[in-house]
């Protein structure tokens, strides 16, 4: 593969950056992220990723923009209202970059169709909204030995980590072994989110996406990133392997995709 | 003393504060204390038996206590307890 001049020119600011080169950049352009969730972190994800030359993103999700989501979701616009997400995504990511390729998938992710969904992807990042889908996510990835960026926010506050046991490191189960029970926390309208702290937070999404891809710097794969943005804090604590994982520890007992991952729309 | 970072989701029983400071030898005396400070914390940390519940996480100095003694893990003062439940918002 050979870059255009225009393409030399539009990526010049990483081509000369040491850690990225000519070569970092042809390991994006090659690169396929799949972006599950085209709302609060999955805009400025894709927005990011598009702008870097990111070949191939994928964009999941089944909902239409709706006003209360132009708060946060900057793929989408006023003149996008109504419009299934991932067809507004598609067309804000192509006018940014048209040189990639954009796959739309307006489909919730569920059992039944998360392994294909991943299949032909390198990377994926989860921007879903529900613990439900998480824990999904999270299992299939595994089963499936790809890598997952997974980026969560409440209110003022946004948690990242990236998941790879694949390469021996822990899973999303070895932080967090269940998804609470329906009712115990406040559901997804009452909890409120500031809006650009999905911004803060899917950008960092992206940035560890692009780091993996090009196989440089430090990894989150064994660390959890909190940041509170009222404190203007960022911590990072040790997120170690769990030798009672059921999934990834050595007796897992979830040894296939469960058959329901239904718990409410809890935060 | 020991601090213990609160996260956003249980800051309605902290009166607002994002740090509150606790007693105790362990995590389970710390978890009383609190109890008794800020009533209905216990209840968001621990189930009806008592053990931690398992989309909560308690820190001791960036380290997950299930890792270390779990509600026996010791304190000492100036150690700083973070409690980081599982947040799924992304939408």
């Amino acid at each position: 593969m050979e870059f255009t001049d225009a393409q030399v020119q539009r990526y010049s600011r990483h081509i000369i950056l040491q850690d990225v080169g000519g070569k970092g950049q042809k390991k994006l352009a090659r690169a396929k992220v799949l972006v599950i969730g085209a709302g609060g972190l999955g805009s400025p994800a894709a927005l990011y990723l598009a702008a870097a030359g990111v070949g191939t993103i994928g964009l999941v999700d089944g909902d239409v923009v709706d006003l209360s989501n132009l708060q946060r979701q900057i793929l989408h616009t006023t003149a996008t209202l109504g419009q299934p997400k991932v067809e507004s995504g598609r067309k804000m990511l192509a006018a940014l970059n048209p040189d990639i390729t954009i796959k739309t998938y307006q489909e919730n992710v569920s059992a039944d169709n998360i392994m294909g969904l991943l299949h032909d992807y390198d990377v994926i990042l989860d921007g879903s909204d529900n613990f439900s889908t998480r824990f999904l996510v999270n299992d299939a990835c595994f089963f499936a030995k790809k890598t997952l960026v997974s980026g969560s926010i409440f209110r003022f506050e946004g948690q990242l980590t990236t998941i790879k046991p694949h390469e021996g490191h822990p899973c999303y189960r070895c932080l967090y072994p269940e998804p609470p029970p329906a009712g115990l926390v406040p559901n997804c309208q009452e909890a409120g989110v500031l809006g650009v702290l999905a911004g803060t937070i899917g950008v960092l999404q992206a940035s560890e996406a692009i780091k993996e891809i090009l196989g440089i710097g430090e990894t989150l794969a064994d660390r959890l990133l909190l940041y509170d943005a009222l404190e203007m804090k960022f911590r990072k604590l040790g997120r170690p392997k769990d030798p009672d994982c059921r999934l990834c520890g050595p007796n897992p007992t979830i040894t296939n995709l469960l058959s329901d991952y239904t718990v409410s729309c809890s935060l | 003393m020991i601090k213990v970072r609160i996260p956003t989701p249980l800051r309605p029983l902290t009166k607002g504060q994002g740090e509150v400071e606790a007693k105790g030898a362990n995590i389970e005396e710390m978890v009383d204390h609190l109890e008794g400070a800020h009533p209905g914390i216990k209840g968001r940390l621990c189930d009806e038996k008592g053990e931690l519940r398992r989309f909560v996480n308690i820190y001791v100095n960036e380290e997950d206590i299930r890792f270390l003694k779990g509600k026996d893990t010791t304190l000492k003062d100036g150690d700083e307890v973070s409690i980081v439940p599982a947040i799924a918002g992304g939408n």
